[in-house]
């Protein structure tokens, strides 16, 4: 089945000459307008307001400083796999397993903060952040190299690997790193020296209070990992690479560029990113190992990857947005009991829908009306 | 001995219920991929239908309505999978993944804000699912040992959709290799423009597998929440759908050998279930997990070509254009 598959979603560049900038600027808004309005006949199906219901998850999302630390943690998550999502798209390979990457390189960190417990922080901070780097990035690794040295093809591949990093990870948290003498699969805590300062303890240490949420340090990874990201794939030759072979492999080839080794690389670097959204969850709010803890944020990824539309910035966006959709759906569960968080899901995956498959759908009217 | 021979009737009929879902699913999968659609909505579709029977049976009381609402329920999801990639050429696995995740937030929010019992159904009476049928002589033939066990464990003693995912697998096989329409869809993957140009719809030709598939899909949901058990709880595909996409490429997209894959899978999970802890001869206690986790290695191994090799359709995942 090869690259084909995803080349609908990198096709946006030929047909974007005409009108450069209305179209990617509207379509976001277009797109979420769509699910939000699907989502909308879901909330009069179980019988609840929607206007009402938006106006509440908006104000839970936003409405006061814990709400806003509270959605700026989630999108950090957000960031780190729709950035993994999106350096992966731009290869043509459609990484679905950023859900088992990031369950490993948060093994990776688990660990290290285990033994850690008497090292300075920065220098656990420092080790973490390639622990978790090099933990998702070999668990994509091996999908990588399946397909550019054996033609695997790298949606099952990755998928299969969360099915295993699953299997793999219950294995451990029930048999081995579980805390003696508890039920729960899970470690027991880490030193304190090991966790990630939150940012309102840091703000507070400077003079400043700001409201108490679970946004650590690890959001300016996130911010470093995006420009990473952009200098990657638009200021280096690897990044060209990847882009010329997303876009046509035939012409890459005759380039001089080297396919399997493109490919190999974008999976590493995809995985590294999706390893390092462990930092934000295991060591800045946990602070230990828990059974899948990246609850879901790997598929979130794919959804502010399109909606981003690959870019750091739109990815930024997207991840602020759905950090919002997070928080704000919990808020809005204790408002209307109808309404639980897995409506936040039919919204993400609703948007997936429309960003993704249906771009064409949308693209053609919507350039025809602006030009 | 006797006990033995209990011991395997009973893991092969565990292997049996394990495996109908997946048997179902997997060939609804493989008419959607034989004609060039990748189909890797299976599990979005399970659900959907597992939610619209158990929902259907509850309220209803009565198991055929459910099955019917089910496959009604996924045949739809199916035919969105299609608008989406068929008529507006969307990116296929982008379209089967953004279906499995809104199917696994609508059903658990529906079924939260219908039902109140935190996402899950009401459990259903007798009449209102797929209860064990007892095969004539099951009971008389208890004395017999061997034949006698294995007849009463293994063949009596399921419900409905099990025989009928028994039934189905030669007749998909009829239907994909010796029918018109089987050749039709077989040509559709491989080669569309071929298609097209002895003048049948490629559209046409998809959309009909992709209605067989939410039809097979249909019946596998229902299974599980109307006859395996007997409610809808979230999430209760748990992968199996991704699973039967496994067999289907461990079976290279052929209806005996998915049927094998499935039986293999199902036979992995029944060994875990029932091993769960106990020491085994030579390997010492095998972490459950890791049997888990063999159908997924296996079918990695399978697409790296350490074990055969997988070709799938060729023009699987290229949406077709038709030149103007």
């Amino acid at each position: 089945m090869g690259r084909e598959i995803i080349r609908g979603v990198n096709a946006s560049a030929s047909s974007r000459a005409r009108c450069r900038w209305v179209a990617p600027a509207l379509l976001p808004v277009i797109n979420l307008a769509l699910a939000l309005l699907l989502s909308a006949v879901v909330v009069v199906l179980i019988g609840e307001n929607p206007a009402r219901a938006l106006w509440l998850l908006a104000n839970g999302a936003v409405g006061n400083a814990e709400a806003v630390g509270y959605t700026l943690y989630y999108a950090t998550n957000f960031v780190f796999t729709g950035l993994a999502v999106a350096v992966a798209f731009h290869g043509g390979l459609f990484n679905i397993g950023a859900e088992g990457q990031a369950y490993i390189g948060g093994l990776g960190v688990a660990l290290l903060c285990l033994g850690a417990g008497g090292w300075p922080t920065a220098l656990v901070v420092a080790a973490a952040v390639v622990l978790a780097a090099a933990g998702g990035a070999a668990w994509a690794f091996v999908p990588g190299w399946l397909q550019a040295r054996r033609g695997s093809h790298v949606v099952i591949t990755t998928i299969m690997f969360n099915f295993i990093a699953s299997a793999l990870m219950t294995h451990l948290l029930v048999n081995v790193l579980i805390k003696p003498g508890q039920q729960s699969p899970e470690t027991r805590e880490f030193d304190p020296n090991t966790w990630l300062p939150q940012l309102h303890d840091v703000a507070r240490s400077l003079g400043w209070e700001i409201g108490r949420s679970p946004l650590n340090l690890s959001v300016l990874v996130a911010l470093a990992a995006g420009a990473v990201v952009w200098i990657y794939l638009w200021h280096t030759r690897w990044g060209y690479e990847l882009r010329a072979l997303g876009h046509n492999e035939t012409a890459a080839v005759y380039g001089g560029i080297l396919p399997a080794r493109t490919v190999i690389v974008a999976m590493s670097i995809s995985g590294a990113l999706a390893g390092l959204m462990s930092l934000n969850e295991v060591m800045g709010v946990q602070h230990r190992l828990l059974l899948n803890f990246p609850g879901g944020a790997g598929y979130v990824g794919i959804a502010v990857a399109l909606m981003g539309r690959n870019h750091p910035l739109g990815i930024g966006l997207a991840a602020v947005l759905f950090g919002a959709l997070y928080q704000g759906g919990s808020e809005l569960s204790f408002d209307m009991p109808n309404l639980t968080r897995d409506m936040v899901v039919v919204i993400q995956g609703l948007i997936i829908l429309v960003c993704g498959a249906l771009e064409h759908a949308l693209r053609g009217p919507l350039e025809a009306f602006v030009r | 001995m006797s006990e033995t021979s209990l011991l395997v009737a009973l893991l092969a009929a565990a292997t049996a219920r394990g495996a109908a879902p997946l048997v179902l699913a997997a060939l609804g999968g493989l008419f959607a991929e034989r004609s060039g659609i990748v189909d890797i909505g299976l599990e979005g579709k399970m659900l959907a239908s597992a939610f619209g029977a158990a929902a259907t049976a509850a309220v209803t009381g009565s198991a055929w309505a459910g099955l019917g609402a089910g496959v009604a329920a996924s045949v739809l999801v199916s035919l969105v999978h299609g608008f989406a990639c068929i008529t507006h050429n969307g990116n296929q696995v982008v379209s089967g993944m953004a279906l499995n995740i809104t199917l696994s937030g609508l059903t658990a929010a529906l079924g939260h804000a219908w039902f109140h019992e935190g996402g899950q159904t009401p459990l259903l009476g007798p009449g209102a699912r797929f209860g064990p049928i007892d095969l004539p002589g099951a009971a008389a033939s208890a004395g017999v040992p061997g034949v006698g066990t294995a007849y009463r464990e293994l063949v009596s003693g399921h419900n409905l959709l099990v025989y009928l995912a028994a039934a189905i697998v030669p007749v998909v096989a009829w239907i994909v290799y010796r029918t018109r329409f089987g050749l039709r869809l077989r040509a559709v993957g491989e080669s569309p423009d071929a298609v097209d140009t002895a003048g049948i719809s490629v559209s046409a030709t998809r959309y009909r597998a992709l209605v067989m598939s939410g039809v097979l899909c249909g019946v596998s949901g229902a299974y599980l929440s109307i006859a395996h058990h007997a409610s809808f709880i979230r999430d209760m595909s748990a992968g199996k759908g991704y699973l039967a996409l496994a067999a289907l490429i461990f079976g290279q997209w052929r209806p005996v050998p998915t049927l094998g894959a499935c039986l293999l899978f199902a036979f992995a999970d029944a060994l875990q279930a029932r091993l769960q802890g106990t020491p085994l001869p030579l390997f010492g206690v095998v972490p459950v997990q890791l049997i888990q986790a063999i159908p997924y290695i296996l079918t990695v191994c399978l697409l790296a070509g350490f074990v055969g090799r997988a070709v799938p359709p060729r023009a699987i995942g290229v949406p077709y254009l038709k030149e103007r």
